[in-house]
Protein backbone atom coordinates (compact mmCIF):
# COMPACT_ATOMS: atom_id res chain seq x y z
CA UNK A 1 0.00 0.00 0.00
CA UNK A 2 2.53 2.73 1.09
CA UNK A 3 4.81 1.36 -1.47
CA UNK A 4 3.56 2.81 -4.70
CA UNK A 5 5.47 5.17 -6.36
CA UNK A 6 3.61 8.63 -6.32
CA UNK A 7 3.13 10.29 -9.38
CA UNK A 8 1.51 13.73 -9.50
CA UNK A 9 -0.02 15.88 -12.53
CA UNK A 10 2.73 18.22 -13.85
CA UNK A 11 0.38 20.92 -13.20
CA UNK A 12 -0.02 20.23 -9.55
CA UNK A 13 2.25 20.94 -6.60
CA UNK A 14 1.49 20.89 -2.54
CA UNK A 15 3.17 23.20 -0.10
CA UNK A 16 7.13 22.80 0.46
CA UNK A 17 7.52 20.94 -2.59
CA UNK A 18 10.93 20.92 -3.74
CA UNK A 19 11.06 19.04 -7.47
CA UNK A 20 8.03 21.04 -8.85
CA UNK A 21 10.15 23.61 -10.13
CA UNK A 22 12.86 20.81 -10.97
CA UNK A 23 15.92 22.26 -9.68
CA UNK A 24 19.35 20.62 -9.00
CA UNK A 25 20.88 19.58 -6.44
CA UNK A 26 23.19 23.03 -6.78
CA UNK A 27 20.05 25.49 -7.69
CA UNK A 28 18.06 23.62 -4.55
CA UNK A 29 20.44 25.02 -2.49
CA UNK A 30 21.27 28.17 -3.75
CA UNK A 31 17.61 29.24 -3.16
CA UNK A 32 17.86 28.11 0.12
CA UNK A 33 21.19 30.13 1.06
CA UNK A 34 19.70 33.04 -0.80
CA UNK A 35 16.62 32.89 1.54
CA UNK A 36 19.00 32.65 4.45
CA UNK A 37 21.34 35.76 3.45
CA UNK A 38 17.75 37.52 3.51
CA UNK A 39 16.60 36.26 6.59
CA UNK A 40 20.08 36.80 8.07
CA UNK A 41 19.72 40.65 7.47
CA UNK A 42 16.30 41.02 7.88
CA UNK A 43 17.04 39.29 11.68
CA UNK A 44 20.26 41.68 12.12
CA UNK A 45 18.38 44.99 10.87
CA UNK A 46 15.45 44.18 13.66
CA UNK A 47 17.93 43.95 16.23
CA UNK A 48 20.01 46.97 14.97
CA UNK A 49 16.42 49.05 14.64
CA UNK A 50 16.23 48.41 18.66
CA UNK A 51 19.40 49.64 19.70
CA UNK A 52 19.89 52.80 17.10
CA UNK A 53 18.84 56.58 17.52
CA UNK A 54 18.71 56.96 14.03
CA UNK A 55 14.59 56.38 14.10
CA UNK A 56 12.34 58.27 15.95
CA UNK A 57 11.19 56.36 19.17
CA UNK A 58 7.22 55.26 18.81
CA UNK A 59 7.96 54.40 15.21
CA UNK A 60 10.44 51.36 16.42
CA UNK A 61 7.77 49.05 16.71
CA UNK A 62 5.86 50.08 13.50
CA UNK A 63 9.38 49.18 11.90
CA UNK A 64 9.94 45.93 13.74
CA UNK A 65 6.79 44.90 12.70
CA UNK A 66 7.52 45.73 9.08
CA UNK A 67 10.61 44.00 8.95
CA UNK A 68 9.36 40.55 10.89
CA UNK A 69 6.52 40.74 8.03
CA UNK A 70 9.01 41.11 5.46
CA UNK A 71 11.06 37.91 7.07
CA UNK A 72 8.03 36.17 7.21
CA UNK A 73 7.36 36.65 3.23
CA UNK A 74 11.26 35.63 2.88
CA UNK A 75 10.54 32.64 4.56
CA UNK A 76 7.21 32.02 2.94
CA UNK A 77 8.92 31.81 -0.69
CA UNK A 78 12.57 30.68 0.23
CA UNK A 79 11.81 27.67 2.76
CA UNK A 80 8.46 26.55 2.21
CA UNK A 81 8.41 27.54 -1.86
CA UNK A 82 5.07 29.32 -1.59
CA UNK A 83 4.97 31.62 -4.84
CA UNK A 84 2.46 32.79 -6.83
CA UNK A 85 2.74 30.41 -9.61
CA UNK A 86 -0.74 28.70 -11.21
CA UNK A 87 0.15 25.75 -9.32
CA UNK A 88 -0.03 27.26 -6.71
CA UNK A 89 -3.40 28.79 -6.19
CA UNK A 90 -4.78 26.50 -3.95
CA UNK A 91 -1.33 26.92 -1.22
CA UNK A 92 -1.97 30.66 -1.31
CA UNK A 93 -5.53 31.01 -0.93
CA UNK A 94 -5.48 28.77 2.27
CA UNK A 95 -2.59 30.96 3.13
CA UNK A 96 -4.46 33.67 2.64
CA UNK A 97 -7.29 32.66 4.83
CA UNK A 98 -5.00 32.22 7.90
CA UNK A 99 -3.86 34.87 7.33
CA UNK A 100 -7.32 36.78 7.18
CA UNK A 101 -8.26 35.07 10.71
CA UNK A 102 -4.86 36.00 12.22
CA UNK A 103 -5.48 39.45 10.79
CA UNK A 104 -9.02 39.59 12.45
CA UNK A 105 -8.04 37.66 16.30
CA UNK A 106 -4.58 40.24 16.57
CA UNK A 107 -6.26 43.14 15.81
CA UNK A 108 -9.71 42.65 16.86
CA UNK A 109 -8.13 41.89 20.39
CA UNK A 110 -6.33 44.85 20.43
CA UNK A 111 -8.88 47.41 19.44
CA UNK A 112 -11.26 45.81 21.67
CA UNK A 113 -9.01 45.86 24.91
CA UNK A 114 -8.00 49.39 23.63
CA UNK A 115 -11.26 50.67 23.50
CA UNK A 116 -12.53 49.06 27.23
CA UNK A 117 -9.43 50.63 28.82
CA UNK A 118 -10.05 53.90 27.06
CA UNK A 119 -14.54 53.89 28.38
CA UNK A 120 -12.98 52.18 31.64
CA UNK A 121 -13.39 54.35 34.83
CA UNK A 122 -10.03 55.15 35.96
CA UNK A 123 -8.83 52.81 38.28
CA UNK A 124 -8.13 55.42 41.28
CA UNK A 125 -11.64 56.50 40.64
CA UNK A 126 -12.65 52.76 41.15
CA UNK A 127 -11.19 52.53 44.25
CA UNK A 128 -12.76 55.82 45.15
CA UNK A 129 -16.26 54.54 44.21
CA UNK A 130 -15.96 51.07 46.62
CA UNK A 131 -15.11 52.98 49.64
CA UNK B 1 -8.32 22.64 -31.31
CA UNK B 2 -10.82 25.55 -31.21
CA UNK B 3 -8.57 29.16 -30.23
CA UNK B 4 -9.41 28.73 -26.91
CA UNK B 5 -7.33 25.89 -26.65
CA UNK B 6 -4.24 27.60 -27.76
CA UNK B 7 -1.40 29.21 -24.99
CA UNK B 8 -2.74 32.93 -26.29
CA UNK B 9 -5.91 31.96 -23.96
CA UNK B 10 -3.50 30.83 -21.47
CA UNK B 11 -1.52 33.76 -21.27
CA UNK B 12 -4.95 35.70 -20.09
CA UNK B 13 -6.28 33.46 -18.03
CA UNK B 14 -2.77 31.94 -16.44
CA UNK B 15 -4.98 30.15 -13.66
CA UNK B 16 -7.11 28.53 -15.93
CA UNK B 17 -9.83 29.10 -13.05
CA UNK B 18 -12.48 26.95 -13.41
CA UNK B 19 -11.24 24.96 -16.68
CA UNK B 20 -10.64 21.41 -17.03
CA UNK B 21 -6.98 21.59 -18.20
CA UNK B 22 -3.88 23.07 -17.63
CA UNK B 23 -1.02 24.10 -19.83
CA UNK B 24 2.09 22.55 -18.83
CA UNK B 25 5.43 25.20 -20.51
CA UNK B 26 7.83 22.93 -19.04
CA UNK B 27 9.53 19.65 -18.74
CA UNK B 28 8.77 16.13 -20.49
CA UNK B 29 4.93 16.70 -19.47
CA UNK B 30 4.86 19.59 -22.27
CA UNK B 31 1.26 19.93 -23.36
CA UNK B 32 -1.96 20.04 -21.83
CA UNK B 33 -2.53 18.00 -18.79
CA UNK B 34 -5.86 17.65 -16.72
CA UNK B 35 -6.18 20.07 -13.88
CA UNK B 36 -6.92 17.66 -11.01
CA UNK B 37 -10.12 18.22 -9.25
CA UNK B 38 -12.10 18.72 -12.49
CA UNK B 39 -13.52 15.36 -13.31
CA UNK B 40 -11.65 13.77 -15.61
CA UNK B 41 -8.11 14.43 -13.87
CA UNK B 42 -8.95 11.93 -10.71
CA UNK B 43 -7.86 12.59 -7.35
CA UNK B 44 -4.32 14.34 -6.68
CA UNK B 45 -1.58 12.58 -5.78
CA UNK B 46 -1.16 10.59 -2.21
CA UNK B 47 2.07 13.18 -1.98
CA UNK B 48 0.30 16.45 -2.87
CA UNK B 49 -2.77 15.40 -0.11
CA UNK B 50 -0.29 14.82 2.62
CA UNK B 51 1.49 18.06 1.90
CA UNK B 52 -1.62 19.91 1.53
CA UNK B 53 -3.48 18.34 4.39
CA UNK B 54 -0.18 19.27 6.56
CA UNK B 55 -0.27 23.29 5.47
CA UNK B 56 -3.83 23.19 6.24
CA UNK B 57 -2.90 21.86 10.02
CA UNK B 58 -0.14 24.27 9.93
CA UNK B 59 -1.88 27.66 9.36
CA UNK B 60 -4.65 26.32 12.06
CA UNK B 61 -1.97 26.20 14.15
CA UNK B 62 -0.79 29.62 13.61
CA UNK B 63 -4.31 30.43 14.22
CA UNK B 64 -3.83 29.05 17.91
CA UNK B 65 -0.57 31.16 18.13
CA UNK B 66 -2.52 34.20 17.03
CA UNK B 67 -4.99 33.98 19.94
CA UNK B 68 -2.06 33.61 22.81
CA UNK B 69 -0.03 36.46 20.41
CA UNK B 70 -3.30 38.66 20.68
CA UNK B 71 -3.52 37.73 24.72
CA UNK B 72 0.51 38.63 24.79
CA UNK B 73 -0.05 41.85 23.03
CA UNK B 74 -2.82 43.11 25.49
CA UNK B 75 -1.17 42.08 28.79
CA UNK B 76 1.97 43.34 27.71
CA UNK B 77 2.46 46.30 30.27
CA UNK B 78 0.06 44.47 33.07
CA UNK B 79 2.93 44.09 35.16
CA UNK B 80 0.93 44.16 38.18
CA UNK B 81 4.15 46.09 40.06
CA UNK B 82 6.44 43.52 38.71
CA UNK B 83 9.31 43.84 36.69
CA UNK B 84 8.90 44.29 32.78
CA UNK B 85 10.32 43.11 29.71
CA UNK B 86 13.28 45.39 29.76
CA UNK B 87 14.12 44.16 33.41
CA UNK B 88 13.97 40.23 32.87
CA UNK B 89 15.14 39.57 28.93
CA UNK B 90 18.69 38.70 28.24
CA UNK B 91 19.54 40.71 24.82
CA UNK B 92 22.32 38.00 23.73
CA UNK B 93 20.50 35.37 25.01
CA UNK B 94 17.85 36.02 22.80
CA UNK B 95 19.85 36.99 19.63
CA UNK B 96 21.42 33.75 19.86
CA UNK B 97 18.00 31.93 20.13
CA UNK B 98 17.51 33.48 16.61
CA UNK B 99 20.05 32.43 14.63
CA UNK B 100 20.26 29.29 16.60
CA UNK B 101 16.37 28.73 14.87
CA UNK B 102 17.52 30.10 11.86
CA UNK B 103 20.63 28.67 10.98
CA UNK B 104 18.36 25.68 11.84
CA UNK B 105 15.94 26.01 9.58
CA UNK B 106 18.59 26.53 6.86
CA UNK B 107 19.95 23.34 7.42
CA UNK B 108 16.52 21.73 7.51
CA UNK B 109 15.85 22.71 3.86
CA UNK B 110 19.47 21.56 3.22
CA UNK B 111 17.87 17.90 4.60
CA UNK B 112 15.31 18.42 1.61
CA UNK B 113 17.81 19.01 -1.11
CA UNK B 114 19.19 15.80 -0.11
CA UNK B 115 16.75 13.92 0.31
CA UNK B 116 15.37 15.31 -2.86
CA UNK B 117 19.05 13.44 -4.16
CA UNK B 118 18.22 10.41 -1.97
CA UNK B 119 21.97 11.06 -0.50
CA UNK B 120 21.41 9.11 3.09
CA UNK B 121 24.48 10.47 4.42
CA UNK B 122 23.96 14.01 3.85
CA UNK B 123 20.18 13.91 4.81
CA UNK B 124 21.34 12.44 7.92
CA UNK B 125 23.46 14.97 8.60
CA UNK B 126 21.63 17.88 7.83
CA UNK B 127 19.05 16.19 9.95
CA UNK B 128 21.65 15.87 12.76
CA UNK B 129 22.43 19.16 12.42
CA UNK B 130 19.21 20.96 12.64
CA UNK B 131 18.38 18.79 15.53
CA UNK B 132 21.83 20.11 17.57
CA UNK B 133 20.74 23.50 16.84
CA UNK B 134 17.20 22.89 18.16
CA UNK B 135 18.36 21.50 21.27
CA UNK B 136 20.62 24.24 21.71
CA UNK B 137 17.70 26.92 20.95
CA UNK B 138 15.64 24.68 23.57
CA UNK B 139 18.49 24.62 26.68
CA UNK B 140 19.19 28.56 26.19
CA UNK B 141 15.21 29.18 26.41
CA UNK B 142 15.34 26.77 29.19
CA UNK B 143 17.88 28.30 31.26
CA UNK B 144 15.99 31.73 30.49
CA UNK B 145 12.96 30.56 31.81
CA UNK B 146 14.62 28.93 35.08
CA UNK B 147 16.56 32.06 36.01
CA UNK B 148 13.21 34.28 35.55
CA UNK B 149 11.89 32.19 38.11
CA UNK B 150 14.25 32.45 40.38
CA UNK B 151 14.24 35.77 40.45
CA UNK B 152 10.37 35.43 41.33
CA UNK B 153 9.19 36.36 38.17
CA UNK B 154 7.24 33.11 37.06
CA UNK B 155 4.26 33.05 35.05
CA UNK B 156 2.46 33.65 38.37
CA UNK B 157 3.55 37.29 39.00
CA UNK B 158 1.62 39.27 36.59
CA UNK B 159 -0.93 38.55 33.56
CA UNK B 160 2.12 39.74 31.65
CA UNK B 161 4.38 36.81 32.73
CA UNK B 162 1.99 34.54 32.65
CA UNK B 163 1.01 34.87 28.76
CA UNK B 164 4.77 35.48 28.37
CA UNK B 165 5.68 32.22 29.23
CA UNK B 166 2.14 31.26 27.48
CA UNK B 167 3.00 32.17 24.33
CA UNK B 168 6.97 31.57 24.56
CA UNK B 169 6.11 27.98 26.24
CA UNK B 170 4.07 26.71 23.47
CA UNK B 171 6.48 27.68 20.86
CA UNK B 172 8.97 25.78 22.95
CA UNK B 173 6.58 22.74 23.08
CA UNK B 174 6.38 22.79 19.38
CA UNK B 175 9.97 22.91 18.73
CA UNK B 176 10.42 19.65 21.45
CA UNK B 177 7.69 18.12 19.52
CA UNK B 178 9.75 18.78 16.30
CA UNK B 179 13.17 17.22 17.94
CA UNK B 180 11.22 14.32 18.66
CA UNK B 181 9.48 14.14 14.71
CA UNK B 182 12.98 14.42 13.53
CA UNK B 183 14.99 11.55 15.39
CA UNK B 184 11.89 9.51 14.19
CA UNK B 185 12.69 10.67 10.96
CA UNK B 186 16.39 10.42 10.80
CA UNK B 187 15.88 6.63 11.90
CA UNK B 188 12.94 5.84 9.75
CA UNK B 189 15.05 7.13 6.67
CA UNK B 190 18.30 5.52 7.95
CA UNK B 191 15.76 1.60 8.20
CA UNK B 192 13.47 1.75 5.68
CA UNK B 193 15.64 4.14 2.84
CA UNK B 194 13.51 7.07 0.57
CA UNK B 195 10.19 5.23 0.46
CA UNK B 196 7.22 7.03 -1.16
CA UNK B 197 5.54 6.77 2.56
CA UNK B 198 8.96 8.55 3.96
CA UNK B 199 9.30 10.76 2.00
CA UNK B 200 5.97 12.43 2.15
CA UNK B 201 6.79 12.31 5.96
CA UNK B 202 9.92 14.21 5.33
CA UNK B 203 8.02 16.95 3.25
CA UNK B 204 5.34 17.05 6.50
CA UNK B 205 8.38 17.13 8.69
CA UNK B 206 10.34 20.21 6.68
CA UNK B 207 6.99 22.33 6.55
CA UNK B 208 6.48 22.04 10.05
CA UNK B 209 10.26 22.48 10.97
CA UNK B 210 10.16 25.69 9.02
CA UNK B 211 6.55 27.23 9.99
CA UNK B 212 8.22 26.71 13.89
CA UNK B 213 10.66 29.48 12.40
CA UNK B 214 8.44 31.82 11.17
CA UNK B 215 6.45 31.61 14.34
CA UNK B 216 9.81 32.62 16.47
CA UNK B 217 9.95 35.48 13.94
CA UNK B 218 6.86 36.97 15.17
CA UNK B 219 7.68 35.68 18.02
CA UNK B 220 11.24 37.55 19.42
CA UNK B 221 9.50 40.66 17.34
CA UNK B 222 6.22 40.94 19.29
CA UNK B 223 7.38 39.41 22.64
CA UNK B 224 11.08 40.48 22.94
CA UNK B 225 11.63 43.33 20.45
CA UNK B 226 8.74 45.31 21.19
CA UNK B 227 9.00 44.58 25.01
CA UNK B 228 12.88 45.35 25.18
CA UNK B 229 11.55 48.74 23.64
CA UNK B 230 9.12 49.60 25.78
Amino acid sequence: MSHETDTRDPGDVGPGFMDAAELTVREGIARYVIGFVLACALTAASFYVLTTSLIWGPAIPVALVALAIAQMGVHLVFFLHINTAPDNTNNVLALAFGVLIVALVIGGSLWIMDHLNENMTPMHQMMQMQR
Amino acid sequence: MTAADTPFERASDPYRIGHGRDWVSAGAGRGYVHATGHGEGGPAAKRVIAGYGFWIFLLSDIVMFSAFFAAHAVLQTATAGGPSGRELFNWWSIVAQTFLLLVSSFTCGLSAVATEARSQLWTQLALLVTGLLGLGFLALEGRDFAGMVMQGAGPDRSAFLSSLFAVVGLHGLHVSAGLLWLGTMMAQIFVKGFRADILRRMVCFNLFWHALDIIWVALFTVVYLIGLGR
